[in-house]
């Protein structure tokens, strides 16, 4: 068997190729990205896949606009092992910069030899051909034909050279334009089989899997964990059991018999266990004393040590959070005693492809894998876990379909989360109120365990068996990528001197990984929350004082916006109401946004308005953006005001939705979202960057209301009323 | 094993299954419905939501004997002569959702909402739909898709 490379993070540029524009630098072929072999009809690749998040939209629509098609003739086909490109994983709002440039620019060079090869067939110029709706015309009008006759004698085998430019934004019909429908939602509306969970072969078994009930925990009886009783009795049922190590998973013909097989199972099987967890109560100690490594994303200037010269000094702590998918993770595999089909609705089908050829012993060749559609995950769940598990219980029946569920309590207890955050800050100020020296220090684990990246797979089923690894320490995607636990530690003020330091953990009693908008959601609220306590200390008002330190024009402007076209934010606040706002530029690097919070606030805090502006650059799909930003914005103030998984020294005792209580219907406030469009700049991820500053600007607002600051997550009742107790 | 015999979307059916069988497990299986989904289990976050008799209720934890005789309605059921409902359709023109995993139970409830009510407040709609979990934030736009449902006329 061939060893697996691990993935990296980001695509290495300087291979000594030219640099072809996004994807198109790893899948450098047209043939990759298009297909005109079907009649009336452009079949678009793309190796991203939908999460909710409307990217097989967007994609469309940079297809039809650069080809000049409408939307119903152009075809986006998801990821699959089968055909089209390699684009890793669907992570880091990334979909639209690297597989929409790579979808653009292959579409204006088919579209260029098409022209080229419809001018020679006429005899006239290319400058004279014309496109509209895919169909070519002439100077006079005349129509001359279509894409999928001129591109017959056309081979697409061939790589992009870069033989025509794009379009200019003025000349995209579709692009920031009104609201395109979503190519998925139908489907979603009209109970039409989509899901994953819709999908059902023929002859499909259902499996289920026992998890251990922590995380070190081992089998009482390891040489029969399964009662022989039981297995006799599983016997006249068709129900089979898999034992290997500390995985143990059943398949029945029917779903029920699996639930049932597994609820005895559940019963049957004891487990020793050892408490290996921190104290939920003493997160804070538990972060800054636990063995870590140390990376400085930035030293500018002079530091600014503990005690003489500081101004102000405050931590920030937020608990471990859980995706809390609303759907249950699900994979379906079939093994066929050579080759390996798997069905599955991981974020990234190469990366997981690459995990099970290390845990299972076969040959990426010998693995097909398909993406089908889930529910939103929101980052690494247990979406890969459960493709394994699947995979592990299909090669247990060769031939035969094995389709496995996760539970409830296996989504919020077994799947990686997002990591606990302690930020400690401090700063200097100046006699005339500016901050001189800035000190962003933090302690986290890392934000990413998925699989692809290690030379160990990452996957939980595969750490469970008999000769199973452990699962890797979680790592964090270098500052190059965005950082992970220190994404947005740098903030986007010039102080002339700014220090960050970043401690990541090098124990890992909970696994953690990438959870949206990773470590900027913490980070963000940090620097915030700060930056208004430095306000507040200096008497300034918080919009001028962060303005005083901001140099960035599409930073000001943002900013600007928001504020500008708020209805209330200029408006006399009344009794217990509190205004608050915060901004950010997503990694630094990628999309702006701003936040204006208003709250009425008591021991618990009512969320009455959000305005949120944000600038990704050129839109491709408006009322995309749209959707992003505002459910970024709902579930970014569900984290801030609700969440937090919850453990004892032995196991996480998050099981259901009563354990997990996130935003509901009654909860949402009124929301403004305002797009500011830049035609002409690169168009920029949506998805990720409103978390953090709605974190900052509720817990402003809070404070504004109040006069209470509180600086642990989430902003609960506890938590309030802890601070309204506090000596000041 | 026991006998149930239960209308469907308008169909009389008739199944053998265990009395305890969840009403939801059924439909997926038995029925090879897609349109009610499972979220938890336990009734607690309303992707599995049917009407029973006109009223909505997770079908999850409901076992079939408590529908024994009953009229039921999913998702699937929601529509009258192959035209989608005036939810269904407002829900596709406001393009409300996300992942939509959530929608069909929404689609549900909202459906019970206006027929009880049919220009319901937002107050109302929120009301209505508070058992329901979206994780992706979509709400807003769900709401608005249901104002506008309420103001399509010819409701069925």
């Amino acid at each position: 068997m061939s060893a697996v490379v691990p993935r990296g993070f980001t695509v290495d540029r300087n291979d000594g190729r030219k640099v072809l524009p996004g994807n198109l630098h790893t899948n450098r072929k047209l043939l990759h990205w298009l297909d005109f072999s079907q009649p009336d009809l452009v079949r678009v690749f793309t190796g991203k896949v939908e999460l909710g998040q409307g990217i097989l939209t967007a994609l469309s629509i940079v297809a039809a606009d650069e080809l000049d098609l409408g939307l119903e003739q152009v075809r986006i086909i998801t990821a699959s092992t089968l055909e089209g490109p390699d684009e890793g994983m669907t992570s880091s709002s990334i979909s639209v910069q690297d597989s929409g440039s790579a979808i653009r620019h292959a579409c204006a060079e088919v579209r260029f030899l098409a022209i080229q090869r419809a001018a020679v067939m006429h005899g006239i110029s290319v400058n004279d051909v014309h496109i509209d709706g895919g169909s070519f015309s002439g100077p006079t009008g005349l129509v001359l034909g279509d894409y999928w006759q001129f591109l017959k004698g056309v081979n697409l085998d061939r790589e992009y050279e870069g033989l025509s430019n794009p379009k200019p934004a003025s000349q995209l019909k579709l692009h920031g334009r009104g609201k395109v429908q979503r190519i998925d939602l139908p489907d979603k509306v009209l109970g039409q089989a989509r899901f994953i969970h819709d999908l059902r072969l023929p002859g499909m078994r259902h499996g289920r899997v026992l998890r251990t009930p922590s995380v070190s925990a081992q089998l009482t009886n390891a040489q029969q964990p399964v009662p022989a009783s039981v297995l006799e009795q599983w016997s006249k049922l068709s129900v089979r059991c898999v034992v290997d190590g500390r995985f143990i998973g059943i398949t029945a013909a029917n779903e029920r018999d699996a639930d049932a097989a597994l609820a005895l199972l559940r019963q049957q099987v004891s487990w020793t266990e050892t408490g290996s967890l921190p104290d939920m109560h003493g997160l804070a100690d538990f972060l800054r004393n636990a063995p870590h490594e140390t990376n400085y994303p930035i030293q500018k200037g002079d530091g600014l040590g503990v005690g003489e010269g500081v101004s102000l000094a405050r931590d920030y702590l937020k608990p471990y959070i859980a995706h809390a998918s609303i759907g249950l993770c699900c994979a379906l595999a079939q093994w066929d005693g050579q080759c390996l089909q798997v069905w599955t609705h991981s974020q990234g089908i190469q990366n997981l492809r690459d995990d099970l050829t290390k845990a299972l012993d076969l040959t990426r060749e010998a693995i097909v894998m398909r993406h089908v559609e889930g529910a939103g995950c929101y980052g690494h769940n247990g979406a890969d876990d459960v493709a394994f598990d699947a995979a592990l219980l299909a090669m247990a029946h060769p031939g035969e379909p094995v389709r496995v569920v996760w539970s409830r309590a296996d989504e919020l207890s077994q799947a990686p989360l997002g990591s606990a955050h302690l930020v400690s800050l401090r700063a200097r100020l100046t006699d005339d109120g500016r901050i001189s020296h800035w000190h962003h220090e933090l302690w986290a684990n890392g934000y990413s365990s998925r699989p692809g990246r290690a030379m160990v797979p990452t996957l939980l089923g595969a750490s469970q068996r008999a000769n199973g690894q452990p699962i890797p320490l979680a790592i964090n995607p270098p500052l190059a990528a965005g950082g992970g636990s220190d994404r947005n530690a740098v903030p986007g003020y010039s102080f002339e001197n700014t220090h960050a330091v970043n401690h990541r953990l090098t124990v890992m009693p909970i696994r953690t990984s990438a959870m949206r908008a990773l470590g900027a959601f913490a980070n963000v609220f940090a620097i915030e929350s700060f930056m208004d306590e430095l306000a507040h200390l200096s008497g300034q008002d918080p919009l001028q004082f962060r303005q005083l330190h901001m140099t960035d024009p599409r930073s000001l402007a943002v900013l600007d916006a928001v504020v500008n076209r708020s209805t209330w934010w200029h408006q006399q606040r009344e009794e217990g109401v509190g205004h608050g706002l915060a901004w950010a530029r997503y990694k630094n690097t990628s999309a702006w946004c701003a936040v204006l919070a208003r709250v009425q606030a008591s021991e618990t805090l009512r969320v009455l308005n959000l305005d949120v502006a944000v600038d990704v650059g050129r839109v491709v799909d408006l009322d995309g953006v749209i959707n992003q930003t505002e459910g970024g914005a709902l579930q970014g103030m569900s984290w801030t005001l609700k969440e937090a998984v919850q453990f004892d020294r032995t196991r996480i005792t998050t099981q259901s939705w009563a354990d997990y209580p996130i935003l509901r219907f009654s909860e949402v406030p009124e929301l403004n979202i305002h797009v500011l469009d830049q035609p002409d700049q690169p168009s920029l991820g949506a998805g990720e960057s409103v978390q953090g500053p709605v974190a900052a600007a509720l817990g402003n607002a809070l404070f504004n209301a109040l006069g209470v600051r509180v600086r642990q997550l989430p902003l609960s009742q506890d938590h309030i009323l802890q601070a309204l107790n506090e000596p000041a | 094993m026991q006998s149930f015999k239960i209308t469907i979307n308008s169909k009389q059916i008739a199944v053998d299954l265990p009395e305890k069988t969840a009403l939801l497990s059924m439909l997926r299986n038995e029925l090879g419905l897609s349109g009610p989904k499972l979220g938890c289990g336990e009734g607690e976050c309303g992707a599995c939501m049917v009407l029973v008799n006109g009223k909505p209720q997770t079908s999850c934890n409901l076992p079939l004997w408590a529908v024994q005789g009953q009229e039921v309605t999913t998702l699937e059921g929601l529509g009258q002569d192959g035209r989608p409902h005036a939810l269904q359709q407002a829900f596709m023109e406001e393009n409300a959702g996300q992942c939509g995993y959530c929608l069909s139970g929404i689609l549900i409830s909202a459906s019970a909402l206006l027929r009880q009510i049919p220009l319901p407040t937002r107050a109302q709609i929120c009301q209505a739909l508070d058992t329901h979990l979206c994780r992706c934030g979509a709400h807003e736009r769900i709401i608005r898709a249901v104002q506008r449902a309420a103001k399509t006329e010819g409701l069925p």
